[in-house]
């Protein structure tokens, strides 16, 4: 059997574990298993999100030695440049420290919101003083739609109005 | 403190119970994180920028005082109240640990029923809580909602078009919406069908926990389940999830229950008296018999089995019965030995007080 982490080197070390009753098999070398490192032996203290989180991150690192290496030096000076927060910090505590790390540490964290989510873009509420943009955006898609419908059933007065409130969002999206 | 008077004092909203299927679902709670722009998140923020949130806050909540909900709340420092006061928050389920102990320059605004508490300084900068008896995840979401729409009208959040609201922890990113249920499921549980149960849960994004959230053990049968999911789905679909799959929780333990009743009558009943029993006349209690025990008469009670004793005796005592609360009613500090005692008083006078009232 392959190591479920790295998928080529033999696994040797076979554990499971189990999270709120839920049983995860765990088949890994040795190589990846110290990568893990202290996440291996049964916790003591139980499993907290953030030492869960942090052992994603540190999931992310590359196969080969040579890229691992320079990926290592890379995202070592990886550094938030409003809070300061480096990405080791942040892969070490699971917890970001301003809302420019989302930014800073982008590329990184989107694998990251791939596996815990299954998503990378938000579709829920937006707030009406810092999400204006996006808000008038979602409500130019929500036109275009009943305009496409408006046309099909050849209703072009309701479509010509549709299309001039279109043209006002977009130009107040520009300006 | 007279028994009546600290029952009184004790009781939140949610512990009096009631509310649409509270033989199962005993709480529904909704949370939902929010930091405000440009300020660092509170574990990276200095004394005065933690200081700005909270006066922050403190200025939007003042404007909207005469919203409803705002009408007879106040804002308290977590650095006005003592170790126990703040205990004593947490075994409610108002604020979190995390609040009470670690938290700099925490507060929290609570309302005057306590459904509603808003953490300030948390891991992020707010957590709007609101907290309903029963099954009543939509309605505490509403609520939840038109806080967090009172609250911006006055702050301006850290928000991403692509991430949707930024939270301290990228596992809360997007909607940033907790939603949970605290479920009482002791069929289930004697009929060994957890096991099965919840591997099924987890499967479609939830999570199953103690009541005392991550790494708890599930005492008196109690679990909270909660979704996990919070970018890429809007709030609806959440909460919309969460209800139905928690309704067919809720059916699964009915059916389980009325399967008891039907194959084992006599067991049942001699369980759930026998943890009458011994509630009404144990000496000394630990927290993890009451609770179990506690779960027998519930279960119990919720049959027909027990005449006589309120529903909500679980949810006030598996409150009251935590060391916090012991220590408050019994006016001073107290050691383990010591509480398992004042537990066993407790319980008996507040099943006494029942059996009192009746006559």
């Amino acid at each position: 059997m392959l190591c479920q982490e790295c998928g080529k080197r033999p696994a040797t070390l076979h554990y499971t574990k189990i999270v709120n009753g839920e049983k995860t098999e765990f088949h890994l070398c040795e190589v990846c298993a110290q990568e893990k490192g202290e996440q291996i032996p049964m916790m003591e203290n139980g499993f907290s999100i953030h030492q869960l989180l942090s052992g994603l991150l540190n999931f992310d690192a590359p196969y080969t030695e040579g890229e691992q290496a320079k990926q290592t030096v890379q995202s070592g000076a990886l550094r938030c440049p409003t809070c300061g927060l480096t990405y080791t910090q942040f892969s070490k505590i699971g917890r970001l420290g301003c809302s420019d790390c989302y930014q800073a540490f982008g590329e990184r964290l989107i694998p990251l919101f791939r596996r815990v989510h299954g998503s990378t873009n938000h579709r829920g509420k937006v707030p009406e003083r810092t999400g204006g943009r996006l808000k008038i955006r979602r409500e130019i898609e929500q036109l275009k739609e009943q305009l496409k419908q408006c046309v099909a059933r050849e209703a072009f007065e309701e479509a010509a109005r549709l299309r001039d409130r279109i043209r006002a969002l977009q130009r107040k999206l520009e300006g | 403190m007279s028994l009546q008077r600290f029952i009184q004092s004790a009781m939140s909203e949610w512990m009096r119970g009631g509310g649409p299927q509270s033989d199962i679902v005993i709480s529904s709670r909704v949370r939902i994180a929010r930091n405000l722009a440009g300020l660092p998140f509170p574990m990276l923020a200095t004394a005065s920028q933690s200081e700005e949130v909270v006066r922050r806050v403190e200025e939007a909540f003042q404007e909207e005082k005469e919203q409803p909900y705002f009408r007879d709340a106040e804002l308290i420092r977590m650095d006005t109240l003592n170790d126990l006061q703040k205990r004593v928050l947490v075994e409610k389920h108002l604020i979190s640990p995390h609040l009470a102990e670690e938290s700099r320059h925490g507060a929290v605004i609570l309302s005057g029923n306590e459904a509603v508490s808003i953490m300030v300084n948390e891991e992020d900068h707010l957590r709007i809580q609101c907290l309903f008896p029963g099954f009543q995840l939509k309605q505490a979401w509403k609520l939840a909602d038109h806080i967090d729409d009172t609250l911006e009208r006055h702050l301006s959040y850290a928000f991403d078009e692509q991430c949707g609201f930024l939270t301290s922890c990228p596992t809360n990113v997007g909607t940033a919406i907790r939603a949970s249920v605290m479920l009482h499921l002791p069929a289930l549980a004697i009929t060994q069908q957890l096991n099965r149960l919840f591997p099924a849960i987890t499967q479609v994004g939830l999570a199953v926990r103690g009541i005392y959230g991550e790494g708890s053990e599930a005492l008196g049968n109690l679990y909270q389940v909660s979704n996990q999911v919070t970018l890429g789905q809007e709030e609806e679909e959440i909460i919309d999830n969460l209800v139905s799959v928690v309704g067919q929780i809720i059916d699964q333990e009915q059916s389980a229950r009325r399967r008891l009743l039907e194959s084992s009558p006599i067991q049942l009943e001699d369980r759930v008296h026998r943890s009458y029993g011994i509630l009404a006349h144990a000496r000394v209690m630990d927290s993890k018999e009451a609770m179990q025990r506690l779960s027998d008469v519930r279960l119990g009670i919720d049959l027909g089995l027990i005449k006589g004793v309120s529903a909500t005796v679980l949810n006030e005592l598996m409150v009251m019965t935590q060391p916090g609360f012991l220590q408050q009613y019994a006016g001073q500090r107290l050691d383990p030995g010591e509480r398992d005692i004042r537990r066993a008083v407790l319980i008996r006078e507040r099943l006494a007080f029942e059996h009192d009232d009746e006559n």
